[in-house]
């Protein structure tokens, strides 16, 4: 008997008592299901993360320096990073000092005390991208240029709030008063997120950070932003930034410098160790949904002693009937496996679409798309099918091995 | 000449507790081909161990039993399995088709397990369906047929598989009396034609329509001979109005 019988013949027992075989492939249907859900929504995540990452760009090297801490004002003047942007163009491409400070904003008789103030260079807007490196891009205007920095223009690129709330959406060549200087809006953002409160996300304003440095009235620069010349050079860019601070501060407490590269790689691990939990927790479900079948199969050789007499008094060989049943247990757990992975795209979509839209909100606008990949389909299925043949061994083997007279007496 | 079927001092022992039973006692018989036979005797005679071992579902304990001239005393399950496939052809008392396969499927399943090519087995089920003038209710499942006609089924069955041997145990046990006399015409046609029909029963009136009975009491041969010789009904010991029964 080939195995094409055999299968059609499961088939016909299957459909035979559709309930009892239902509730047998239940056991996989949950556990298939389960790990395709889990496996969805964590390449969803990671998509995102990547995304995210690819955004801002592979090659962003950020470099906090909050210095000794000990009252000194032994500060690091940020051309000091220029000039290391320029001893390494192997490694480096451009730096942008961060700088956050609050003032006091006025345009005619409104006062904007909430608006966050960012002193950068003309880096931190990457022209290829088209967005800045906090994932803005540009609705008007332009960003600020080398010139605007070089020369401490006084000009600025406001967020959607202030171009709306201020100028009522024609904010270009129009004038903002900070700690009572004059600056000439040069571009507008485009609105990010739905938040247009007061002091909320889009409530903020880029300036060329000498600017910025002179309205804070420090010279301290707690935040530069560097960019590699690639992904692969995120690495040696940090340890040559690490180098020239430690010589600077001569304490490794002072600064601390992370690349985009090192983030990406911490939080996929970090997601693939939780993935792995859960998929782990998923497959008890499967070896649960494994034994249910052997259970079933069990009661079947029972139930079908006489039919395995006559398929022997007929000349089946230990083989003959072993491999029915196992075929039997194989597909039972097959179609359990194929009914798993259809829920769990049904469910990985629903979920996706249930909770992609905020998660995509907080994540800056990246996509959110929880497909289960083609080779989680594919092992689920293997793996589902491998249990019934599993499971299926021993209730097969027990027929096999009937004595054909006690199995033809039997009633 | 070779016999088709021989028993050479077989005996049949089952340990049952402390005692030991002899369901075969020394038991030596031959059967030619195209001979039509009945083992007879009462329950506990032995005849369904000595069936048994003759459809090779069975070992003998000790004594060799020749098939076709071979030796299949001393062989493993899966041999013995193969010749039931080529050599044997069963019909029992309760018809034995599997209920979910439809008439079709059931008069193929021996040339499933020969491994004859879809085609020809299809082809070789019709014939014997043909023969047993079934071949219309093909698609029938075994529930939609009488009882006269699932036997026919697995008379049909029997044949399929070109079997030397066509072993009928209690062929007509659980069909009414005219049915049953049509089943027992049907394998006397059958013999007619060339098979070696060997027919298991306790009934004599059925035995009677063999050629020869072989009569075992206690698992021992006490009768062997033509069938219409009048000790082959009553045999020694045994009160005259049972024999008739």
């Amino acid at each position: 008997m080939n195995f094409g019988q055999s299968f059609r013949l499961a088939l016909k027992s299957l459909t035979a008592s559709k309930m009892r075989s239902l509730l047998t492939m239940l056991g996989i249907i949950i556990g298939v299901a389960a790990v395709i859900l889990i496996l969805a929504l964590g390449n969803g995540v990671q998509g995102m993360v990547n995304q995210q990452v690819d955004k801002l760009g592979i090659n962003l090297v950020q470099t906090y320096v909050w210095g000794r801490g000990d009252g000194t004002t032994m500060n690091l003047e940020p051309q000091a990073m220029y000039d290391l942007v320029e001893e390494h163009p192997d490694v480096l491409s451009g730096v942008s000092p961060y700088v956050s400070l609050t003032a006091t904003l006025r345009h005619g008789d409104d006062k904007y005390d909430k608006t966050k103030l960012y002193g950068v260079s003309q880096v931190f807007y990457n022209a290829a991208r088209g967005t800045t490196l906090n994932m803005d891009t540009l609705a008007q205007g332009r960003f600020l240029s080398y010139l605007d920095v070089a020369r401490r223009q006084n000009v600025c690129v406001i967020g959607a709030y202030l171009a709306q709330d201020a100028f009522g959406g024609d904010a270009l060549g129009r004038q903002l008063s900070i700690n009572g200087s004059s600056y000439t809006v040069i571009g507008v953002l485009a609105q990010n997120g739905e938040n247009m409160e007061k002091g909320g996300a889009n409530d903020q304003i880029y300036l060329p950070y000498e600017n910025a440095l002179e309205l804070a009235g420090s010279r301290f620069v707690g935040v530069y932003l560097f960019t590699s010349t690639s992904g692969d050079t995120a690495a040696p860019a940090k340890e040559i930034i690490d180098g020239m601070l430690l010589d600077f501060y001569q304490d490794p407490d002072a600064f601390y410098t992370q690349t985009m590269a090192e983030q990406a790689n911490l939080i996929n691990a970090m997601m693939g160790a939780a993935m792995a939990v859960l998929v782990a927790i998923a497959a008890i479900s499967l070896l649960v949904g494994g034994i249910g079948i052997m259970n079933i199969m069990l009661v079947s050789v029972t139930e079908r002693t006489r039919e395995i007499g006559i398929r022997k008094s007929l000349g089946a060989k230990r083989r003959d009937i072993r491999r029915q049943f196992v075929i039997e247990a194989g597909t039972t757990s097959a179609i359990g496996g194929l009914l798993g992975i259809g829920l769990g795209c049904l469910l990985a979509s629903a979920v996706g679409s249930l909770i992609g839209a905020s998660l995509s909100a907080q994540m800056g606008g990246a996509s959110f798309s929880a497909t289960p990949t083609l080779i989680s389909v594919a092992i689920s299925f293997g793996v589902s099918v491998g249990i019934g043949v599993l499971f299926g061994y021993l209730p097969a083997n027990k027929a096999a091995k009937l004595n054909p007279i006690d199995a033809l007496r039997y009633d | 000449m070779e016999h088709l079927i021989e028993l050479r001092d077989v005996y049949k022992i089952y340990p049952m507790g402390e005692e030991t039973v002899r369901a075969l006692d020394g038991v030596s018989l031959s059967i030619d081909s195209g001979e039509f036979v009945a083992i007879v005797g009462s329950s506990g005679s032995g005849k369904s161990t000595a069936m048994n071992i003759i459809g090779c579902l069975d070992v003998p304990t000790s004594g060799s039993y020749l098939l076709g001239g071979v030796d299949v005393s001393t062989m493993g399950d899966d041999q013995q399995a193969e010749i039931r496939n080529k050599m044997l052809g069963f019909i029992f008392q309760q018809y034995n088709l599997i209920p979910k396969l439809n008439v079709l499927e059931n008069v193929e399943l021996p040339l499933l397990y020969a491994g004859v090519p879809s085609e020809a087995r299809r082809r070789r089920a019709l014939d014997a369906l043909e023969r047993v003038g079934l071949a219309e209710k093909r698609r029938h499942l075994p529930s939609q047929l009488s009882g006269g006609q699932q036997q026919r089924v697995s008379i049909a069955r029997a044949l399929a598989g070109t079997p030397s041997v066509i072993l009928a145990d209690e062929p007509t046990g659980a069909l009414d009396s005219r049915t049953g006399r049509e089943v027992l015409s049907f394998l006397k046609k059958l013999n007619r034609e060339g098979d070696t029909v060997v027919l298991i029963t306790h009934d004599n009136s059925i035995a009677v329509k063999a050629d020869r009975i072989i009569r075992l009491q206690d698992g021992k041969v006490v009768y062997d001979g033509d069938a219409h010789d009048p000790r082959a009904v009553v045999s020694p010991g045994e009160e005259e109005q049972e024999g008739q029964a």
